[in-house]
């Protein structure tokens, strides 16, 4: 409701206060954005440029900005390294798992925490609300004695259990689900209809927008994560992408082969960078689905 | 009502049962991995647990509270807690000023490219931090762009990842330049719930932008900043992926923070030392948690 409201409001801020605004702030306004915009961003530019230029032209002009000589050549010597695809095929598979794992698990106690009244809900609903806090660097010494246990180190499994139920995704789930109205769940329990199937064919499908939120979260954690898989993956067969690419960035450091470097660093940004500029609503409602509450 | 009332603790408890079942996935990767671990964790601070013993953790010695004095006597872990608090004392505010300030510019009357500037701000923060620690490190090395441009107006550059004094502000760089995003979103969020009529009144009254900032926007926006604070507090006290691609630590442990050295204990195999380092962390980032709770219940 509040956000509703939010939404509304903005947009009448611009229409009163346009006019009042004296001619001088709005381009002084817009060039200091400007400015910030291309400091931003200049991280993003530099390393297309450096990708795109041969090793020759970096070795020689190592800071330049513009390319003088258009070349995929790192790219095509990147996707030869030995491991990269390798590397690529375990981040995909990984993601896969963490997302997957993430619908199933977070959009049914979200539904559980929202919608069912039973023993233990507020101690359930603690507990999620505690496990956000928890610094990972605090567990991650047990954690990788668990996953030992559980004879899953150094596997894809491994790697992504731990991410496979994010609280944050519980959150989302739940919040989103105490905006369905009850009125529309108990009429379908008067006619009969069991909690699983009011689930499926009640819930899910009016969850879409919350989904599709807790989808690209949970696949920027996994696509992202460096930490958790630099500890678990111990050979090069498990490596995910982001660390292969520290890995074979400290074997590329020692020869200068910045090319190959920058190649490697695009190779991994761009996913979820094509991702965001598409879907850039969800990313920040997930990011303000943290706070808002 | 009579009638029901027999039946009803039946019911509940098969309602109980098929919420639970609703919560069994969660509740499972919860406990295993974040339920077991936190308590597990406490325990190995007590011991002696090397990475060699992982066969059989539970042969290993208790060694009482060893690892905290042995923890408070190394100069290095306490190094890494300036390190992590200088870190947090510089970052958080210089995030929250930078998000706060572009929050604020975008919600106040442009219209135009909106949407375009907040995709633009909120880039770092989706991006993979290996690929822009690389770029870091290449823009900062002796001869990266960074020196060629001070060497352009005439400065000669330092060596910045190898300087003791000049490794953590680049370090401390790229968490800004990740996270103030972050801040930005939920700011314009924060933003957008204050009212109109509110800002109307004043205008009506004559109260110009500053005046309206100070009075109007400042404090109805206490509750947002607070949030944003300890989120980026609790953020920054954890601090690994930055300083550890950038520096690992070095050059001399100038920008070693607590959850590194809680790695590095790690990969030594003092499994014990780093568990007791990690619950230190713990409670620190349970204190600030604490007081974000304390200062926001009274509002929600």
């Amino acid at each position: 409701m509040t956000a509703l409201a939010a939404l509304r409001n903005t947009s009448t801020t611009t229409d009163l206060l346009a006019p009042r605004r004296r001619p001088v702030a709005r381009p002084l306004l817009y060039g200091a954005l400007v400015l910030c915009a291309l400091l931003t961003t200049l991280p993003f530019f530099w390393v297309l440029s450096g990708s795109l230029r041969s090793l020759d032209e970096i070795r020689s002009d190592p800071g330049a900005w513009l390319p003088h000589h258009v070349t995929f050549d790192n790219f095509l010597r990147l996707f030869r390294t030995e491991g990269f695809g390798q590397f690529m095929v375990n981040s995909v598979v990984v993601a896969a798992i963490v997302v997957a794992g993430n619908i199933v698990a977070a959009s049914a106690a979200g539904y559980a925490l929202a919608k069912l009244d039973f023993a233990g809900k507020r101690l359930a609903f603690g507990a999620v609300m505690a496990a956000m806090m928890v610094p990972f660097t605090a567990v991650f010494v047990t954690q990788f004695v668990i996953t030992v246990d559980l004879g899953l180190a150094d596997t894809l499994t491994g790697i992504a259990l731990p991410g496979v139920a994010m609280p944050l995704s519980v959150f989302i789930m739940r919040q989103y689900a105490m905006s369905i109205p009850d009125e529309l769940l108990e009429a379908a329990r008067i006619d009969g209809a069991g909690e699983f199937r009011i689930f499926f064919r009640i819930f899910l499908p009016l969850s879409g927008p919350a989904v599709a939120t807790i989808t690209i979260m949970s696949f920027l954690a996994s696509w992202n994560n460096f930490i958790w898989p630099l500890i678990v993956a111990q050979s090069m067969d498990t490596y995910t992408l982001p660390v292969g690419l520290a890995a074979t960035s400290q074997a590329a450091a020692n020869v200068k082969d910045y090319g190959l470097l920058l190649a490697g660093a695009i190779v991994v940004m761009l996913p979820v960078l094509l991702l965001f500029l598409f879907l850039q609503r969800y990313f920040v409602q997930g990011i303000s689905g943290t706070g808002m509450r | 009502m009579t009638t029901t009332s027999v039946a009803r603790p039946r019911r509940r408890a098969r309602r109980t049962a098929v919420a639970w079942l609703f919560l069994a996935p969660f509740a499972v990767v919860f406990l295993v991995y974040t339920a077991i671990p936190t308590v597990a964790a406490l325990g190995f601070s007590l011991t002696d647990l090397r990475g060699t013993d992982l066969k059989h953790p539970f042969a290993v010695d208790f060694t009482g509270l060893d690892n905290f004095v042995r923890l408070f006597q190394d100069d290095s872990f306490l190094r890494d807690i300036l390190n992590t608090a200088l870190f947090v004392a510089v970052g958080v505010p210089l995030t929250m000023a930078i998000g706060f300030a572009l929050a604020v510019a975008l919600n106040s009357g442009i219209r135009r490219l909106r949407g375009t500037f907040r995709t633009l701000f909120f880039a770092p923060v989706v991006t993979n931090v290996v690929a822009v620690a690389l770029i870091w490190q290449y823009a900062f090395y002796a001869d990266g762009t960074v020196n060629r441009g001070l060497d352009a107006v005439g400065l000669a550059g330092p060596n910045w990842l190898d300087d003791p004094n000049l490794a953590m502000p680049v370090v401390i760089l790229l968490g800004v330049w990740r996270n103030f995003g972050t801040a930005m979103v939920l700011f314009l969020a924060g933003l957008q719930a204050i009212p109109d009529d509110v800002y109307e009144a004043a205008s009506l009254d004559g109260a110009g932008k500053w005046r309206q900032l100070r009075h109007i926007t400042l404090p109805l926006l206490l509750p947002t900043t607070l949030m944003v604070s300890v989120l980026l507090t609790v953020f920054y006290l954890q601090v690994f992926d930055e300083p550890y691609l950038l520096t690992d630590g070095g050059p001399l442990g100038s920008t070693e923070s607590v959850a590194l050295y809680t790695y590095h204990q790690f990969g030594a195999g003092e499994f014990g030392m780093s568990s007791a380092a990690s619950f230190v962390m713990l409670v620190l980032v349970a204190l600030v948690s604490l007081v974000q709770f304390r200062l926001l219940r009274p509002r929600t």
